[in-house]
């Protein structure tokens, strides 16, 4: 068998703390190989290795057969080694040509021969697929797009091996689709791929090959064809894993939400929310599936308070909130779990503890006269801390230093202690790993079963089947059907939410 | 705790290398550095008048670099606090001739009324900003212009075209016949208690009080703060008005304390830009502004004893304030660039530890 990049037995230790340990990982010619573990288990420390970022104190790195010494991510480069970073690093207002040459710009006597460049891309383009316009800007260009140029860029560089770092965490299931494709592509042409992930459904959908890595430990190398999700997710979590959350069926009682007619616009006055009409109970959870950008932001928005809404009215427990500013909504009985949570729901720079009090700062017992008593505080916060099982050194740490796990606790925590009668959770999975998403997912399960209604907004079809008692599916601002999840299929859903009506089967493709 | 260990650390190390360098400098240019600085330090604390002095004039440094550090901490670059101090300075001097009031009650009253000149000086900025997105930084230096003239232009109506305003009642004065006796008849007034008040008072704002809370959310993460019910708006306008609260009580200090009265200004005081200076060698805190005015006001009165006494001229001293201030911004440049080199190398077991004892 020939490996294009053999990683033998790498141990890698920063202080006392060993980051790898005997991992080892063969990537055949032509092969997609995924590199799995939990957030936090070694693989970007791993790939930074193989990148030259690191040097590791044990272990062998071949290429193509031949031992050698990556000592700069300019040596990777030379090895035909590129990297798809997961935050992409592209300057927003250049074309796409300029960004990918940027930092080995092809010059004559000091001139840029843009030109040749942009042929050179628009062939690379065509070559893998890729669609890719050579003097498009960035700003103007999709997510997915943006991603195909990182692609583009390594090609440029002559790369014949591909590491993607978590690529689809910032994509719709459309650009995810899109996404494989262009990665079966590239393994067609005789690149080589090592894609690391979390998520056992795409490794199963693309891979062909998986190696797993558990708290910086090699845990082995098998076959995709020749396993399943549960047995990765056991040797990556390293127990067994739930992914069906267990659950009663759910007994929902009298209406909490009640969205009439909404219509909403979004910064540029374009109308995102369409005459919405939603509904949900006490004692049940409403899930609401839909393809990024289909008005779920704006509604959320709408809701709590935090953009205003042009038509029609939101009522909770019968009284009306529509256009109420956000503390009153939250203090009508609403608890938000928001989409971005470094955005709206962290102030990063405070300390944990300052962040667990954001929504209960102001009234007592924390604050008597205008004064606050950061004993309260932090005793509120050490109380959620447990109760939710925050993993932080202490109280005082910056919430930016937490993992993004943890954050997410944070605000759970300090959502649900407030015994919301309605809580939305917008995403609130999104960028975890299985431990994390199993506990979120149980949190919201123990909402509904206290009584309580709740409003999940996920681009996840698993989780949206799994959690909610009813799914209502958006599209171009409207829900365009409701669905019990246990009479429904993913495709069925699929097809829902690309603006298909079950009923009428006009073609209304979506927007993008 | 480290970390607090360093931003201790640094701006004594600047100190030294600061003086150290200027060292260099008198000996370049033909000087006894250690003639130099022993005047330095003469005209700083060598007998009780470079004393009170030396108290006096760092009074208003005081109150300077608090407004530029409360805004900071709010998440404001107010440029704009000499603006706000010389507006503060004109309405105590005028409270303080134009009204009859009894002693101690007119100097608080004086005092407010600059509190409310130059809070109203910075409200502008403030409601530009929180209202329109102006960026403060482009208003609040424009403000200074217009404050200057404002200023001038005040003083001419008040005094039908003299150059100064009448001075001040005794009962409006900061004056102190028990200080100036202590002192050989310097010209150090109660202002500094006023100052180390004023210390108190912004460290009570911001770490005590909910208002105080609630400020520093929104200059940290407007978005957030918005999401948890604040009101972004109000927040920033009031953080502007305390600002440039602070800055007029500094010109106050002048009006009731130094001058007794306001004088027409061909340009800029200056206090309010060494304000930013003084913040930044405090860290923005207020113990820490307060240090850092200490230091720029007895180098700058220590820095006028060093022409007579050793023949260095005071420019000097205008050098080793600037190499100071290069040091501690350059400290906190290599401070970043060490934290970058260590958690290049420690931020994924950082990530990993966690993790490792964390998910079980």
């Amino acid at each position: 068998m020939e490996y294009v990049i053999e990683m033998l037995g790498i141990r890698k230790q920063f202080g006392d703390f060993v980051a790898n340990d005997n991992v080892t990982l063969q990537l055949e010619k032509g092969e997609i190989h995924a590199l799995l573990g939990e957030n936090g288990a070694g693989k970007s420390t791993l790939m930074n290795v193989l990148f030259g970022l690191y040097q590791p104190e044990a272990g062998d790195i071949k290429v193509k057969g031949e031992s050698v010494r990556i000592t700069d991510p300019n040596k990777a480069n030379q090895l035909g080694i590129g990297m798809v970073h997961q935050h992409f690093m592209l300057v927003e207002k250049f074309t796409v040509t300029e960004n990918i040459i940027l930092g080995s710009e092809p010059t004559k006597m000091g001139l840029i021969n843009i030109r040749k460049a942009a042929k050179k891309i628009q062939e690379l383009s065509i070559q893998y697929g890729l669609d890719v316009d050579p003097y498009a800007k960035i700003q103007d260009i999709s997510v997915g797009m943006q991603q195909r140029v990182e692609i583009l860029k390594t090609l440029y560089r002559g790369a014949d091996i591909l590491i993607f770092d978590e690529p689809t965490a910032s994509l719709t299931p459309q650009e995810i689709i899109e996404l494989i494709q262009i990665m079966k592509r590239l393994v067609a042409e005789g690149k080589s791929i090592i894609l690391i992930t979390h998520k056992l459904k795409e490794i199963m959908e693309v891979s062909d090959r998986v190696t797993i890595i558990r708290k910086g430990q090699g845990i082995g190398t098998v076959t995709t064809s020749e396993t399943n999700p549960d047995e990765l997710a056991e040797m990556m979590v390293g127990r067994q894993v739930i992914f069906k959350t267990e659950k009663t069926v759910g007994i929902p009682k009298e209406e909490v939400l009640r969205v009439e007619n909404l219509t909403v616009k979004d910064n540029r006055g374009i109308e995102r929310v369409k005459n919405l009409n939603l509904s949900v109970r006490a004692g049940e959870i409403v899930g609401i599936a839909g393809i990024d950008g289909n008005g779920q932001s704006e509604l959320i928005e709408a809701i709590t308070g935090l953009r205003k809404a042009t038509g029609g009215s939101v009522t909770l427990k019968g009284k009306d909130i529509t256009s109420m500013k956000p503390r009153g909504i939250t203090e009508a009985g609403t608890g938000h779990i928001p989409q971005d949570r470094h955005k709206h729901g962290l102030v990063l720079d405070f300390s944990i503890g300052h962040n667990i009090a954001l929504q209960s700062y102001y009234h007592k017992p924390i604050s008597k006269n205008g004064i606050i008593d950061y004993k309260e505080v932090n005793s509120f916060a050490s109380k959620i801390i447990d109760e939710f099982d925050v993993r932080t050194p202490g109280i005082h740490t910056e919430a930016r230093a937490l993992s993004g796990g943890n954050q997410q606790k944070a605000i759970i925590g300090r959502e649900i202690s407030r015994d919301p009668d309605l809580l939305i959770a917008a995403l609130p999975t999104r960028g975890l790993d299985v431990g994390a998403i199993e506990f979120i997912h149980r949190r919201l399960i123990e909402q509904r079963d206290k009584g309580k209604a709740v409003l999940l907004i996920s681009f996840e079809l698993d989780e949206v089947m799994n959690v909610s008692d009813t799914i209502a599916v958006i599209h171009d601002g409207s829900i365009i059907d409701t669905v019990n999840p246990q009479n429904t299929t993913e495709q069925k859903l699929g097809l829902l939410m690309a603006g298909q009506t079950l009923h009428t089967k006009q073609d209304k493709a979506g927007d993008e | 705790m480290s970390k607090r260990w360093i931003s201790l650390l640094i701006p004594v190390v600047s100190i030294i290398l600061g003086l150290l360098i200027g060292a260099i400098v008198m000996l370049a240019t033909g000087f006894n550095p250690v003639d130099g600085y022993i005047a330095l330090v003469n005209g700083m604390v060598g007998d009780s008048y470079n004393l009170g002095e030396t108290i006096r004039t760092i009074t208003p440094y005081v109150f300077a670099g608090l407004a530029v550090a409360f805004a900071f901490r709010t998440g404001l670059f107010n440029i704009g606090v000499e603006g706000q101090l010389i507006m503060g300075w004109l309405a105590a001097a005028y409270v303080g001739y134009a009204f009859d009031l009894p002693p101690v009650l007119h100097v608080i009253v004086a005092i407010l009324a600059a509190a409310i000149a130059g809070g109203l000086w910075a409200f502008i900025p403030g409601l530009l900003k929180a209202k329109l997105q102006v960026h403060e930084v482009i208003v609040t230096i424009m403000m200074n212009y217009i404050a200057l003239h404002v200023v001038n232009a005040t003083i001419d109506t008040l005094s039908d075209g003299k150059e100064k305003t009448e001075t001040i009642h005794t009962s409006a004065s900061l004056g102190s016949e028990f200080l100036q006796s202590l002192t050989d008849y310097s010209r150090l007034h109660w202002g500094f208690a006023v100052a180390l008040l004023a210390v108190l008072v912004m460290w009570f704002i911001l770490e005590k009080t909910t208002r105080g809370y609630e400020l520093k959310a929104v200059g940290f993460n407007q978005n957030a703060a918005e999401y948890s019910g604040m009101n972004v708006s109000k927040n920033i306008i009031l953080a502007m008005v305390i600002s440039g609260m602070f800055a007029g009580i500094g010109g106050a200090m002048e009006a009731l304390g130094t001058f007794g009265n306001i004088m027409k200004m061909t340009a800029f005081s200056g206090i309010g830009f060494d304000g930013i200076a003084v913040a930044l060698l405090g860290a923005n805190q207020p113990l820490g502004v307060l240090f850092g005015a200490i230091l720029f006001g007895a180098l700058k009165n220590g820095g006028l004893n060093m022409p007579n006494e050793a023949g260095v001229p005071v420019e000097i001293v205008s050098i080793v304030i600037a190499l100071i201030i290069f040091f501690v911004a350059s400290g906190y440049l290599i401070q970043l660039i060490l934290n970058k080199l260590v958690k290049k190398d420690t931020k994924t077991p950082k990530v990993d530890k966690k993790n490792v004892k964390g998910e079980k």
